[in-house]
């Protein structure tokens, strides 16, 4: 291998480049389109599609109103179930869930593009800025929502229809989660998430506090004792590392944190990206990773999995969006040994992990190498005081009410364990505690 | 291969397709158009006498859609030719001259007096046309007027201008009837009483096709105000082939020539029309919906289906429907049939179930161990055949015949042979089975 200078530079494309590589994935549907597509679907009775939807979307109902002119009225039906459709039409991987099990595919082979058209309806009722819900009669009691991602917020939403009166408490200093600092940007362009963030807002009763972080600034302990019932979506805090020589290598980065860094650059063009890149990891991170810093320039782009393709989390239509992006991947090898020049990365070494190589080794040059092998949860602020919950693998335990082990704190999202890691699903979570929250706060039975 | 030559009152054309007294044959242009891609004849849009009428300039058409913006319907408030008579005369002459193999019939509609019939008959009769259609049919405009129908809603009318026409002339006489009538045999009788060589229908059907709820007004509107006008396109066929069966199989016509009109878009259609005794087809809506092209693959599809057929003619299959139509109470009671699903080709919409279930008689369950499963339960069926007509995969429920055993619904034994109505013990004036 040559002698060289990591080569990793910024404004390697021209501004319509980046404005091209980083547009919306899929161009909206227009009118006609959206018309034409909802007449495709069969209206089925106990559909399969809402089956599928982890919060229960009634999916066949918000197409038939799409398709009889009533676009609110389909918005009304998306959000009353999900108040995050608008960024769920854009990030779920429909291709596993809800257009997995669209009977068209028996028919034809060929979903309804539910997706698309979740996108259309929400699309339309944002743009005419209709706010559909509000706040409900006062209860008089508090709740403290910690974490301002999708479960969180879907959790404040839900509780402040119900009339009681919602603190966010959020270490960052924008709302969102990873719907801001972490979802692909071709995804949701337009700050989108800022959008929703403010619409979900609009319902009225929810005071958030920016730039305050649980462990550090409050304890457990605290807002136990000053709200009626606590919320925990806290999200995923730390990065799994590789635990390889030469991994505290300049170069080597945590993907979670290079995404943030482009989703918030005001000018793509002034962010640094590597002419190689090596990504080590098989879902939707190491997808996304892969992607972005391709569409940023990087000439070669290799995601490197330990595991054959089906084992790979990232869904097959995630793998062929990366390859038709030009990304290359690798299956069945693992990362062996990361190679230095001075301080820098040069290259990593990987080796075979399928039988019938196994042992053989290879070097793929590097001046980026992007650890994407998955999130874990950080314990510290649930842990550290005289309030412990219990976790379970590594994450906070909960029941099906999403009740934690605590009587008056629940959980949801990524921080909890038995997840799917998704946004759509911590929508749910948060929906599902905050009805059990209702309950609680209510005298209600649980 | 198929001769689908076609003798229609002794008019010739190289097929039965027609296109209809309409915009598409309002002038020379088009039908040398039509002809060129392949028509088999045209009744010329309906002439008047001078001065001309006016149309409005505001919208004439309005439209109803099917999934996917496909149009089932139209409807129009256009009046009759606006164009002076001697150039509609002297282009049919002309086309008529430059294409002799073709059918033109020219459609006229004058005032209900005979000495205007006379004044116009032996005009039309110059260009060398093959015949005339009496339009007794336009619902809007012309029938204020006492003319279109106005005229075709009172039999009495209808006779009478037939005979003073057949007097006139010598060219065949086709009478159009209009469907805003309750009996369609009563103008047909008339017509054919009156002389008339031969029938068409349908005219278009009264209709509004939608309010515009922002102005509160029909759509389309001509400044804020809107009427009836005459519904034509796919959704109207079933209606008008019932209208042409009542005709061909009523004692009294049998055997009056028909030239059928109403939806017809594709060669199935015309040859469904036809097997209900029609001896040609008009087609309008199609033509203006698709352009002339669609008679090639009319003409084409028709041929195929008589060689699979083994019709060498048309003569071989016009009429074969007709002894297949009967009325309510001759229908065999005896004949059971039950839903079945095939689970092959089932999608698992569950759309028969909840029909059924919803609306009907509970006869189809939507589960089995667990899972999506839809499947008729016997004993509950009626066959009424609902669920087939709801479901979005062709053939996949079907209406299977029950040939011995006891229908589980009724407890009855499923009996070969024929029982109506008319001897059911239920009926009050049921007479004694034979
Ligand atoms: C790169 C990447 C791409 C992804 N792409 C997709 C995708 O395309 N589709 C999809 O469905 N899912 C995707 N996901 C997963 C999805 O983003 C998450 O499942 C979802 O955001 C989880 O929501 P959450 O509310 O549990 O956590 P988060 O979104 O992580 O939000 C947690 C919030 O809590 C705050 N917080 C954390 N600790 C504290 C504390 N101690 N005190 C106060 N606040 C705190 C954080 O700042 C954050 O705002 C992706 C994830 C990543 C990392
Ligand atoms: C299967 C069926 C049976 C009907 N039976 C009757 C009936 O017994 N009496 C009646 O007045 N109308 C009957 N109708 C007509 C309906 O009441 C209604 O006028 C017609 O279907 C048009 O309305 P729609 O197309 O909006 O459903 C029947 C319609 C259907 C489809
Ligand atoms: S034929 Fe009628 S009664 Fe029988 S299963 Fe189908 S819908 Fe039900």
């Amino acid at each position: 291998m040559s002698q060289k200078k990591a080569n990793i530079a910024a404004g390697r494309l021209s501004a319509v480049e980046y404005a091209d590589n980083f547009t919306d994935l899929h161009a909206p549907l227009d009118d006609h389109q959206a018309l034409i597509e909802a007449d495709r679907c069969y209206f089925c009775d106990g559909a399969p599609c809402t089956t599928a939807c982890p919060t229960g979307i009634d999916i066949p109902m918000f197409i038939r109103q799409i398709s009889t002119g009533n676009p609110k009225g389909a918005a009304a039906t998306i959000l009353r179930d999900n108040i995050m459709g608008g960024m769920c039409a854009r990030v779920c991987p429909t291709e596993t869930l809800c257009e997995e099990v669209c009977v068209r595919n028996d028919a034809e082979n060929k979903p309804v593009k539910i997706g698309q058209l979740q996108r259309f309806a929400t699309d339309k009722l944002f743009t005419a800025g209709a706010q559909i819900f509000s706040k409900g009669v006062d209860t008089g009691k508090r709740v403290a929502v910690v974490g301002g991602g999708p479960a969180g917020l879907s959790c404040a939403h839900a509780l402040a229809r119900q009339g009681h009166a919602v603190t966010v408490i959020e270490a960052h200093d924008k709302l969102g989660g990873l719907n801001e600092y972490g979802i692909a940007s071709y995804k949701t362009v337009d700050n989108f998430a800022q959008h929703e963030t403010d619409y979900i807002l609009g319902v009225g009763g929810i005071t958030v506090e920016l730039g305050k972080r649980l462990g550090d600034d409050v304890t457990l302990g605290q807002l136990r004792s000053d709200y009626d019932a606590v919320f925990l979506g806290l999200g995923l805090g730390a990065v799994n590392a590789l635990s390889l020589e030469g991994e505290d290598l300049s170069g080597v980065l945590d993907a979670v944190a290079y995404i943030a860094e482009l989703r918030q650059a005001k000018d793509l063009a002034k962010l640094p990206v590597g002419r190689c890149i090596v990504v080590i990891g098989g879902g939707m991170t190491a997808i996304d990773i892969a992607v972005q810093t391709k569409r940023l320039g990087a000439e070669d782009v290799t995601l490197v999995y330990r595991r054959g393709r089906e084992h790979m989390k990232a869904s097959a239509y995630e793998q062929e969006l990366a390859q038709t992006s030009g990304v290359r991947i690798k299956y069945s090898a693992k990362p062996v040994r990361l190679i230095g020049e001075g301080r820098h990365v040069r290259a990593v070494e990987f080796e075979y992990t399928q039988p019938s190589a196994k042992g053989e080794r290879f070097v793929l040059e590097a001046d980026m190498v992007f650890k994407a092998i998955g999130q874990k949860f950080v314990a510290g602020p649930v842990t550290g005081g005289n309030d412990v919950l219990e976790l379970e693998d590594g994450r906070v335990a909960v029941d099906n009410s999403r009740r934690t082990s605590l009587p008056d704190v629940w959980a949801g999202g990524d921080c909890i364990a038995g997840g799917q890691d998704l946004t759509v699903a911590g929508v749910e979570d948060g929906k599902v505690a905050a009805a059990a929250i209702d309950r609680f706060l209510r005298g209600g039975a649980e | 291969m198929a001769d689908i030559c076609s003798e229609f009152l002794g008019i010739r054309s190289p097929n039965p397709f027609w296109l209809a007294s309409a915009p598409p044959t309002d002038k020379e242009y088009n039908v040398v158009r039509a002809f060129r891609a392949g028509w088999g004849g045209v009744v010329w849009k309906t002439l008047g006498e001078d001065p001309p009428i006016v149309n409005i300039n505001g919208p004439r058409y309005g439209a109803i859609y099917g999934g996917d913006r496909r149009l089932l319907g139209f409807n129009n408030v256009e009046l009759i030719s606006d164009r002076p008579l001697d150039l509609n005369l002297r282009e049919i002459k002309q086309v008529k001259r430059d294409w002799p193999d073709r059918a033109i019939v020219v459609s006229l509609m004058v005032p209900c007096e005979e000495a205007a019939w006379k004044r116009i008959l032996p005009l039309v009769e110059d260009t060398g046309a093959d015949g005339i259609e009496l339009n007794f049919g336009c619902p809007h405009g012309m029938s204020e007027r006492g003319m279109g129908s106005a005229v075709g809603q009172v039999p009495e009318y209808v006779e009478m201008v037939a005979r003073w026409c057949k007097q006139h002339t010598r060219m065949p006489v086709i009478v159009k009837l209009t469907p805003n009538i309750t009996d369609v045999r009563f103008p047909a009788r008339a017509a054919k009483q009156g002389g008339a060589d031969a029938v068409s229908l349908i005219n278009t059907i009264n209709s509004i096709m939608a309010i515009d709820l922002d102005r509160m007004a029909p759509s389309p509107h001509t400044d804020g105000k809107g009427t009836h006008g005459g519904f034509c396109g796919p959704a109207v066929k079933p209606i008008a082939l019932n209208m042409v069966a009542e005709i061909a199989r009523d004692p009294e016509t049998q055997g009056l020539p028909i030239s059928a009109i109403g939806g017809i878009t594709t060669w199935r259609d015309a040859v469904e029309f036809m097997a209900l005794g029609a001896g040609n087809v008009q087609v309008c809506t199609a033509a203006m919906a698709y352009g002339f092209r669609i008679v090639e693959d009319m003409v084409e599809g028709l041929k195929n289906w008589m060689d699979e057929k083994s019709y060498a003619r048309l003569d071989d299959f016009v009429g074969l429907a007709v002894p297949n139509v009967t009325n309510w109470q001759y229908l065999n009671l005896n004949y059971v049939v039950k839903a079945r699903i095939d689970q092959d080709a089932c999608i698992k919409c569950g759309r028969c179930y909840v029909a059924c279930e919803d609306t009907s008689h509970q006869a189809i369950s939507n589960a089995k161990d667990g899972h999506r499963h839809f499947e008729v339960i016997d004993a509950e069926c009626v066959g009424c055949n609902l669920c087939a007509s709801v479901c979005p995969v062709e053939n996949c429920i079907t209406m299977e015949p029950m040939t011995g055993g006891t229908d589980p619904r009724t407890g009855q034994p499923v009996v070969k042979g024929y029982a109506n109505w008319t001897t059911h013990p239920n009926n009050p004036n049921r007479v004694a089975a034979e």
